[in-house]
């Protein structure tokens, strides 16, 4: 009787190491989940910032006329000061600079400022960083569905292995430029 | 010039052995060619069998061991040695990326997503049957790839089967071209008698090779003494038996060709058709004609249209349709003038596929993912196998 009550006893206590095991696992993806989001938000601002500053440098630079670069700069500095607003407030935000890069960029103002002096140069680092926010972007969101394709399952909402960490949001704007032709 | 651009050191992880020659191996010797070229400090992992022949900027991952994987047999560096390898190289190279090729591949590239943590990049390649592999290691695959801050995918179908099997998203950044390797090939001399080409699995209905064969007669009324050169693997026989008899002297089956020699035998032929009639996504093949200098008339599938530019440097035939390939293909071979044209266009416009323009995108995709300072590092936890092999390392160093 007490080998089977021990064999219960060593089942229990194995399953039991294997859970735990496997929660600690969890919890350690979790993490670096987390972790991964909190870098790629830093990546997302910074690649934001750079943009709004290129745009604003653009605007800025006598190469576009100036209500075209009125619209820019407003827009541009619009974008450069939104970091007290809430998340979807940048987002707008920053959805406006790229229509506004949109609208003074157009297949014939590309070819203008490409044939002035220093226009180039402008236009690559610009064209540079817009590829860049986009992919930060598209990195975040990346590490945004992997993380609530966690937190979603049992396991972590019942043992509340997420803490008190918001829930990650996905970063919703427009960030497509089409430059130049092609 | 570029204020971000604060990578410098990049190890890249190659699963298959470097010794054999192969898709994703040569990708990854043409990306670190060029990154090179470019003043990165580069280290690539791979398993090999000679590591006194690699060259300099390829690190000794151990030696592979043959086992079949994927449909056919790999060469692979797994177990508890690997790992150590992978993690000493890992410590030792200080890099600011990571950049790990076909991450789910059981080799060097799952070990290093498990042993390092900090701004990791990876590249998937398309491959013939890879949800098996994803449905049975699901958890192994997922656990790893969420330490992924970047995904790239070479290929529309390689990111469709990442994005079906693991969700999420990728960047799709096609392969290069190192055009000059095609430039000035010395040509073959098949007989002085005019060729077209065609490259390909010749058992694969997509590649299109029954088109090919349906155009054949109209187009050698025209050209008698044209040659159709079929170079690709698959059964020679059952090939001849779907060849009219009345051109089985045309027909010339080459077999499965090597690198140099498929360049050698572009750079020879009059004409490249691409009679495909599905499944491309990009049609490298078609960048490495135009850079070959051979004229390029192709099925006008979006991938192939967008490549030729809607015609512009490649001639464009009705998908499927042998006799407007035969219309087309007799008109090309007719005009030289007009293949010249084709040409030069064509070599203007896969300077685009070109890997020194490819390579931006893979620095962007670096860039994006690292912040300033930041270094790979190793990754102990969570892992029992990595904490094994991490603790085995530190014991070996005491």
């Amino acid at each position: 009787m007490t080998t089977g009550l021990l064999t219960v006893l060593l089942v229990v206590i194995c399953l039991l190491l294997f859970f735990v095991l496997f929660m600690s696992m969890t919890a350690g993806r979790l993490d670096r989940l987390h972790r991964r989001i909190d870098v790629a938000e830093l990546a997302l601002d910074a690649q934001l910032l750079r943009r709004s500053g290129i745009a604003l440098e653009l605007a800025a630079c006598g190469l576009l006329d100036p209500a075209t670069s009125v619209v820019l700069s407003e827009s541009a500095h619009a974008a450069r000061r939104s970091s007290d607003l809430s998340v979807a407030e940048r987002d707008r935000v920053e959805s406006d600079l790229t229509a506004a890069l949109n609208a003074a960029l157009g297949p014939d103002d590309y070819a203008e400022v490409l044939s002035e002096q220093g226009g180039p140069e402008l236009l690559a680092e610009l064209s540079a960083a817009i590829k860049r926010v986009e992919l930060s972007r598209r990195f975040l969101n990346d590490a945004v569905r992997a993380c609530t394709q966690l937190r979603r399952q049992r396991s972590v909402r019942w043992f509340h292995l997420a803490g008190r960490t918001p829930w990650p949001v996905f970063r919703e704007m427009s960030d497509h430029v089409d430059l130049g032709p092609r | 010039m570029n204020p971000d651009s604060t990578v410098q050191r990049v190890g890249i992880v190659c699963p298959y052995s470097w010794d054999v020659p192969g898709g994703v191996r040569s990708h990854v010797a043409d990306l670190a060619a060029t990154l090179i070229e470019r003043g990165y400090l580069v280290s690539v992992l791979a398993p090999t069998d000679e590591p006194e022949f690699l060259p300099d900027f390829v690190a000794d991952g151990g030696a592979p061991i043959a086992v079949p994987y994927n449909g056919s047999i790999a060469r692979l560096s797994f177990g508890i040695k690997a790992t150590r390898r992978v993690r000493q190289w890992i410590r030792e190279g200080n890099f600011d990326v990571v950049h790990i090729h076909e991450p789910v591949a059981p080799s060097l590239s799952l070990l290093a997503c498990w042993a390092g943590q900090g701004p990791m990049v990876a590249t998937w390649h398309s491959s013939s049957d890879r949800s098996r592999i994803l449905s049975a290691g699901y958890y192994i695959a997922q656990t790893a790839m969420e330490k992924i801050r970047g995904r790239i995918a070479v290929s529309e179908q390689a990111r469709k089967t990442l994005v079906e099997h693991l969700g999420g998203d990728a960047v799709l950044i096609p392969n290069g071209v190192r055009v000059s390797d095609f430039r000035d090939q010395e040509t073959v001399s098949v007989a002085g008698s005019q060729s077209i080409l065609f490259l390909g699995r010749i058992d694969e209905p997509r590649k299109g090779l029954d088109v090919l064969i349906g155009a054949a007669p109209a187009i050698i009324r025209e050209f008698p003494d044209l040659k159709f050169l079929i170079a690709g693997p698959g059964d020679s026989d059952s090939f001849r038996e779907r060849i009219p008899e009345e051109l089985q002297n045309n027909f010339e089956f080459l077999g499965s060709v090597s690198d140099e020699d498929k360049r050698r035998v572009l750079a020879h032929c009059e004409v490249y058709i691409a009679p495909h009639t599905g499944g491309e996504s990009f049609g490298i093949v078609l960048a490495e004609a135009m850079a070959a200098g051979t004229p390029v008339l192709a099925s006008n599938l979006p991938a192939f249209d967008r490549v030729l530019q809607g015609g512009s440097s490649g001639m464009l035939f009705t998908n499927g349709d042998c006799d407007d390939l035969a219309l087309k293909c007799n008109d090309l071979l007719a005009n030289a003038e007009m293949r010249k044209e084709l040409v030069a266009r064509a070599s203007e416009r896969v300077l685009d596929f070109d890997w020194s323009t490819v390579v931006d995108d893979v620095v962007a995709v670096y860039e994006a993912v690292h912040m300033p300072g930041e270094k790979v590092t190793e990754d102990f936890r969570g892992q029992v196998v990595g904490r094994f092999a991490g603790r085995v390392v530190k014991e070996e160093a005491l």
